[in-house]
């Protein structure tokens, strides 16, 4: 049997194409990645295959997987009017210095009396309290002393008339605190809101599927 | 070809490079949030002590459907409105699986109400379409809510409520459970 003879081949291999492979990754990850910015709770929202875009001024209401509501809002100049009214209105004896605080604060899940105490902790320690905060009170009634969420998006209507309500619920949650929210909403005469959601893919041959795929068949775009 | 004189060898190493390139993608991916997150509106039937009995729109027997959500992701439902206790409806257990679950049901019964419109039984107009009533029960989770708002969107179904449940509903529901032998 003839002897095959091995051609002596170079041990390099070029990695030219591989490191190009792994910059045009890169950059395309670098480019997706938007940094969540951090939350006051974890929550995990539901997934639905609504492709509405979350609307620009809103108010956003945090339901944790035990039931705690948290509260924010993001415009700062919407913050600042907000905690000036609410110190006024309800008594809260904040330094401008707590103001301040409250404007560069993150999700709110405090109740009034406690927000005093809250805004004088330095960033850290607000980070860590928030993990464990006991929520804002909330209760089927419209009674703004004991459903003190109500009386936050109450002072955030006024202030804001165009705002929209955004429910970030955590999947988990029990349905007696979403219907909680709902009932307080409905109290104020808020009978349309969002619900925050992960976007999942539409079933194929289902009802909305068709309705999706003649929609682009006659060239109306979402 | 050689590579003629002592200009050093044109070829550089790139593993080290090709290294921390697969390092940083490695990092990107996982702070990556892929997909953003999405609003979900949703419309709550009014509750207006004002509006007249006239003014409020009466759900058809025939059109109507109740869909109950319960412990463990359980989806019970019965066709009709139910509120008669001494005519108990038969419900139903199922899933929000993709395959015979809550999906099929709503289909079919879209189906079901067309031929009833096309064989021209009375009572029914022909612009009629399914009415779902949602009611969940405290065990139930907001999963199971967005989860069946869901399949309404994706059954392309017109009108649907979230409701409270009623006394009635609940005794349909342990019943059941206890006809299956639960407790």
């Amino acid at each position: 049997m003839a002897k095959l003879k091995m051609a002596r081949k170079s041990t390099f291999v070029d990695m030219t194409a591989m490191c190009d492979v792994a910059f045009l990754l890169l950059t395309f990850f670098i480019l997706a990645t938007k940094i969540k910015p951090p939350e006051a709770v974890e929550v995990r929202t539901p997934a639905s295959t609504s492709t509405t875009q979350i609307p620009d001024n809103f108010m956003l209401m945090s339901l944790s997987k035990d039931g705690r509501v948290y509260f924010n809002i993001e415009n700062l100049n919407a913050r600042e009017a907000l905690i000036n009214y609410l110190n006024e209105n309800k008594g809260l004896g904040l330094t401008a210095k707590e103001i301040q605080n409250f404007k560069e604060a993150n999700s709110i899940g405090v109740p009034f009396n406690q927000l005093k105490s809250y805004l004088d902790l330095s960033v850290a320690d607000r980070t860590k309290f928030d993990k464990k905060a006991p929520g804002i009170p909330v209760d089927t009634t419209g009674n703004f002393e004991t459903n003190e969420l109500a009386y936050w998006i109450r002072a955030t209507r006024m202030l804001n008339p165009d705002y929209l309500i955004a429910i970030k619920a955590d999947g988990a949650a029990a349905y007696p605190y979403v219907k909680k929210i709902i009932g307080t909403l409905g109290h104020q005469k808020i009978y349309r809101f969002n619900f925050i959601t992960e976007s999942k893919g539409i079933p194929p041959g289902s009802p909305l599927a068709q309705e999706r795929a003649e929609k682009i068949k006659k060239g109306i775009v979402e | 070809m050689e590579v003629k004189g002592g200009k050093g060898s044109p070829r550089v190493d790139l593993t080290p490079m090709v290294d921390l390139g697969f390092l940083l993608i490695t990092f990107f991916m996982f702070t990556t949030t892929m997909s953003k997150p999405k609003a979900m509106q949703i419309q709550m039937p009014y509750d207006d002590p004002e509006l007249k009995k006239e003014q409020k729109s009466e759900v058809k027997e025939s059109t109507a459907m109740t869909i109950l959500l319960s412990k463990d992701n359980r989806i019970y439902y019965y066709f009709g409105i139910g509120n008669d206790p001494e005519k108990p409806p038969k419900l139903e257990l199922t899933t929000f699986k993709d395959k015979d679950g809550i999906r099929d049901v709503i289909i079919n019964k879209k189906k079901e109400i067309q031929s009833l419109i096309a064989a021209g039984t009375p009572g029914l107009d022909a612009d009629d379409n399914i009415t779902v009533m949602i009611k969940a029960d405290d065990k139930a989770t907001t999963d199971d809510l967005i989860g069946v708002l869901d399949e309404m969107t994706i059954t392309a179904v017109p009108v649907y409520a979230v409701v409270d449940i009623t006394p009635v509903d609940l005794e349909f529901i342990s019943k059941t459970e206890q006809a299956s032998g639960e407790q």
